[in-house]
């Protein structure tokens, strides 16, 4: 048992947990942040998926002690002021989810995707990418069409903002 | 259709919380004191329980209770049930050997429950569920459904000697002989309906909750009928009376079926819960899943279609053996019976057909309804028996189906199943157009000359869906009626509330719903909320399985909204000293038609709730309910062409185009309908390429019990879907809806087999179509 300390959403967190606890069962079950979800035992499926400092891991596979000291990013914490993160946005816009269970690792995934490969995202590669992530209800095809809408949207609003 | 109508693709109203991590699903769940369970379940196939020692786990950190089948028993808490009677076609009834949730003498599947440990954290529980030590007597297994009915194989149940549980007929066996022994041309194939995990994301969890002052049980599951959990885990497994037993099914995670069925877990967690003076929490692994969620499909059948001269079919005759597990679920008599024989017809005019099942135990997970249910097992082999006999007879696969279309209705099959509207070639055209069927050849020699093996296949299907008439399915051995209940509460302010006995767990009727709603009323969906998966807000209602949310559900919120609305009018009428039948219901008004009074819906409902200016005699308020029992089934259909491109050096298949041509009668929202077939058709091409259940023949071990093991469809093995429809309402419910949720699932395996073998020129080939298999059926054929 020991006292883990980090960045959750922006807010200084800690909590005392044993040492086998996993990210993603500290982010649920110490911090009730249950949209974060568990899919599989395996690495496989990247329902759990989150930010750590700034790039997507899957939080079935890192000991919340690991993740000591780091800055991580939920679902939870991707809208900023009630608004919708324009990857949230294109997966309501374009039905990207069905039961939603695995739409926070899908969505967060979808973040990391954009930030590397920006405007130059193209279906074979969101593809590629999404191989860490398994849905169920979708067959991809709404989910490769909102990532790519999200990615253009954002290049979009960048050019815009340059 | 207004923007937010019938007919509009509107974005969905539940998509907020699930998009910002704020969905309840029922692992989300805690409340006060809560506890973990963990299940000591069987390593063995087969063994008999000699003993169960809890001395040193009792002992472990954190435990608060073990507990066993033994006093489980004693409890006099029930067996686990089949929902469904089947006779066979000697007059016997099925032979139903006892599932207890909790198994005290012999297991008889790998992952059998044996115990619960209750502790305070999952960690201790686990723990101390690998401390319990329980001594068995392993016994012989066997895992298939063709070697368990042999001789001299292990006997699972006393009641089922062979292991048959029924051996069934439906049609007519004479007619189909003599079809078959006059025929010009017969084909015979003998096929495989690989076993399926269904695999919803979500995996099952329940938590169970026992107030010892009120005397009452409530229960969070993962269910897609939390009624009918609560209605068995009343009746039959004794757990509580249901006044006080409250089920509530909150935000679920997919099921395609797989979380229809009341599952020990369930049944233990509420048991343990009294037991133990704690709440329950159980929440399943991904491999815990993958050994104890009913599976789906696993036949071997083999068929003989007959044609005359002309190529008309003149007769089927089916012969299939059905693996269903260990122990009977919930509804598996049905689906390899009535959901599977019932549909043997497929698009096509068949004078004679005959079909015979028997149902087998094995030492197996149960087996029950997984997405299609029955329907996928009938196409996947009429559709490579229609695909196999055009190329017997040099004829093409369009043409032959062309041929034997139904093509009048309603039409009435030889098993059952009265056709009521339908355009087969409407489908058949606009597949082949969508997928340029007449430049397949150009395409095929430019892939040869890139080395590459192309093909194309064809199905077309049709299913039963709108389940179902509660007379007929109660003639043909259901325990239950298959009705829908709604009702529609307005409030003061005019603003709605809708109970629905269907559950949503990803369809989307939280928005699909309310948009009958606003359709009917003229008032924004904002306005309309749709209430369901609690048995303490909602009254009574069968569920979400079979794709009769839209057809039977919402026509019982149709059935509710003409009472509102009658009531509505008759109010809007007294105020405005109109006549009632003036009275209409526009844009959020109830108007006087041909004139300019008009009163806004709002106030029509605070005139009902105030009361002080009704009509004479009439009650207060506006909230109406209804119960809609449909008069026959629905008949999706479509056909679904796919285009493949084999690689001759490493078998891999891929899957170049894939259409869809569906006909699902009139559609609530276009966009969630085409998002249920983009993933039944994933689910389909999963079964054809990827999945297939395996359990070690000789000791019954589940070899796929990972997403390492079992080949999940991933985003990179499909590809993006051409769909269209060609719709022709459905004359039997008031909305003229079919469904929707299982075609995909039901369509595309055939299609994407007959692709493959039509490209490697061999038509020996089993689901899933792995590479190895491809390659080697491939060299075989050359």
């Amino acid at each position: 048992m020991a006292k883990v300390k980090m960045t959750v959403n922006g807010r200084q967190v800690g909590s005392d947990c044993e040492d086998r606890t996993l990210l993603v069962h500290f982010l649920r079950e110490n911090l009730a942040l249950t949209g974060t979800h568990v899919g599989c035992d395996t690495t496989q499926c990247g329902a759990c998926v989150v930010h750590m400092d700034g790039r997507s891991v899957k939080s079935c596979t890192i000991l919340a002690a690991q993740a000591a000291g780091s800055t991580i990013l939920t679902i939870e914490g991707l809208a900023a002021n009630g608004e919708l993160h324009p990857v949230q946005a294109a997966f309501k816009a374009n039905h990207g989810l069905q039961c939603g269970f695995c739409t926070p690792g899908m969505v967060m995934t979808a973040v990391d995707m954009i930030r590397r490969h920006g405007a130059n995202l193209d279906e074979a590669t969101v593809r590629s990418e999404l191989d860490g992530n398994i849905c169920r209800c979708t067959g991809y095809h709404n989910i490769v069409k909102s990532i790519l809408a999200a990615a253009a949207e954002m290049a979009g609003a960048q050019q815009a903002a340059e | 259709m207004g923007v937010e109508g019938i007919g509009a693709s509107v974005a969905r109203k539940e998509d907020k919380r699930f998009l910002t991590g704020k969905g309840r699903y029922t692992d989300d769940m805690s409340v006060p004191g809560m506890k973990y369970a963990f299940f000591v379940r069987s390593p063995y196939a087969h063994a008999r329980i000699k003993s169960i020692d809890m001395s040193a786990a009792k002992d472990m950190p954190g435990v608060i209770g073990i507990l066993e089948g033994k006093q489980l028993q004693a409890d006099a808490i029930g067996n686990i049930i089949c929902g469904w009677m089947i006779h066979s076609k000697d007059g016997s009834p099925m032979k139903m050997g006892a599932w207890r949730p909790l198994a005290h003498e012999t297991v008889r599947y790998v992952g059998d429950a044996v115990a619960i440990v209750v502790a305070d954290s999952l960690g201790e529980a686990r723990d101390a569920a690998e401390a319990v030590v329980v001594d068995y007597e392993v016994l012989p297994a066997v895992t298939e459904a063709v070697k368990a009915l042999e001789a001299g194989q292990p006997q699972l149940h006393p009641e089922a000697p062979n292991n048959l549980i029924f051996d069934w007929q439906l049609g007519d066996g004479v007619a189909a002989d003599t079809a078959i022994a006059e025929a010009a041309h017969v084909t015979e194939i003998t096929l495989r309906n690989n076993r399926l995990a269904p695999n919803p994301m979500e995996p099952r969890a329940t938590l169970g909750i026992y107030d010892s002052a009120e005397d009452h049980y409530t229960c969070y599951t993962t269910s897609q009928n939390p009624h009918v959990a609560r209605l068995v885990m009343s009746a039959f497994y004794n757990v509580a009376p249901e006044n006080k037993l409250r089920v509530i099914a909150p935000d679920v995670g997919g099921g395609f079926g797989s979380k229809i069925y009341i599952y020990p877990e369930e049944i233990v967690c509420l048991w343990a819960s009294k037991k133990t003076g704690v709440p329950v929490k159980w929440t399943c692994d991904r491999t815990e899943a993958f050994l104890t969620d009913a599976h789906g499909r696993d036949h071997v059948s083999t068929v003989k279609m007959a044609f005359d001269k002309d190529n008309r079919i003149t007769g089927l005759k089916v012969d299939t053996i059905a693996n269903l597990g260990a122990y009977m679920s919930l509804f598996s008599s049905a689906v390899p019976t009535y959901l599977y024989a019932t549909l043997l017809s497929g698009q096509y005019a068949i004078p004679a057909i005959h079909a015979n099942v028997r149902t087998v135990y094995t030492n197996t997970v149960p087996v029950d309804a997984y997405r299609g249910a029955g329907r996928p097992e009938a196409t996947y082999l009429l559709e490579r028996t229609m695909e196999t006999a055009a190329r017997e007879l040099g004829v093409s696969p369009a043409e032959l189906r062309r041929k034997n279309f139904v093509r009048t209705f309603p039409y009435q099959t030889p098993v059952i199943m009265n056709y009521d509207a339908g355009d087969y070639e409407a489908s058949l055209e606009a597949a082949m157009a969508s997928a340029d069927w007449n430049g397949f050849a150009a395409r095929k020699a430019e892939a040869a000359g890139r080395g590459k093996k192309r093909g194309i296949g064809m199905s077309c299907y049709i299913e039963a869906c709108g389940i179902a008439p509660s007379a007929a399915v109660g003639s043909l051995g259901a325990g239950v009626g298959l009705w829908e209940s709604a009702e529609v509460r307005v409030n003061a302010v005019g603003t709605i509330e809708v109970m629905t006995g269907s559950h949503s767990h990803g369809q989307g009727h939280e928005t699909t719903f309310a948009q009958l709603v606003a359709d009917r009323l003229g008032i924004p969906i904002d306005n309309v909320n749709i209430v369901h998966g609690d048995t303490d807000k909602v009254q009574m209602g069968m569920g979400t399985y079979g794709s009769r949310s839209g057809a039977v559900g919402m026509s019982a919120v149709v059935k509710a909204l003409d009472k509102v609305e009658a009531k509505a009018k008759k109010i809007a009428a007294h105020l405005m000293e109109a006549d009632e039948s003036d009275i209409v219901i526009e844009n959020g008004e109830l108007k006087v038609a041909g004139t300019d009074k008009a009163l806004p819906w709002f106030q029509v409902a605070l005139a009902a709730y105030t009361a002080h200016n009704l009509p004479a005699g009439m009650e207060p308020g506006l909230k109406e309910g209804a119960f809609y029992d449909p008069s026959n089934f629905t008949f999706p259909a479509g056909c679904y062409i796919c285009e493949v491109e084999v690689d001759p050096e490493t078998g891999v298949t891929e899957i170049v185009q894939f259409v869809a041509a569906d006909d699902f009668g009139n559609i609530i929202n276009p966009m969630i309908v085409e998002g249920q077939v983009h993933g039944g058709i994933a689910q389909g091409i999963g079964q054809a390429l990827l999945e297939n259940v395996q359990y070690d023949p000789q000791n019954g071990q589940l070899i796929t019990a990972s997403y390492m093991d079992y080949a999940m469809p991933r985003a990179d093995d499909l590809p993006s879907f051409k769909l269209s429809h060609q719709n022709t309402p459905c004359p039997s419910n008031p909305l003229g809806i079919k469904g929707c949720g299982e075609a995909g699932a039901i369509g595309s395996p055939p299609a994407l087999i007959n692709a493959i073998t039509d490209a490697i020129g061999n038509n020996n080939l089993t689901m899933p179509a792995t590479p190895q298999k491809v390659w080697a059926a491939l060299n075989a054929a050359n």
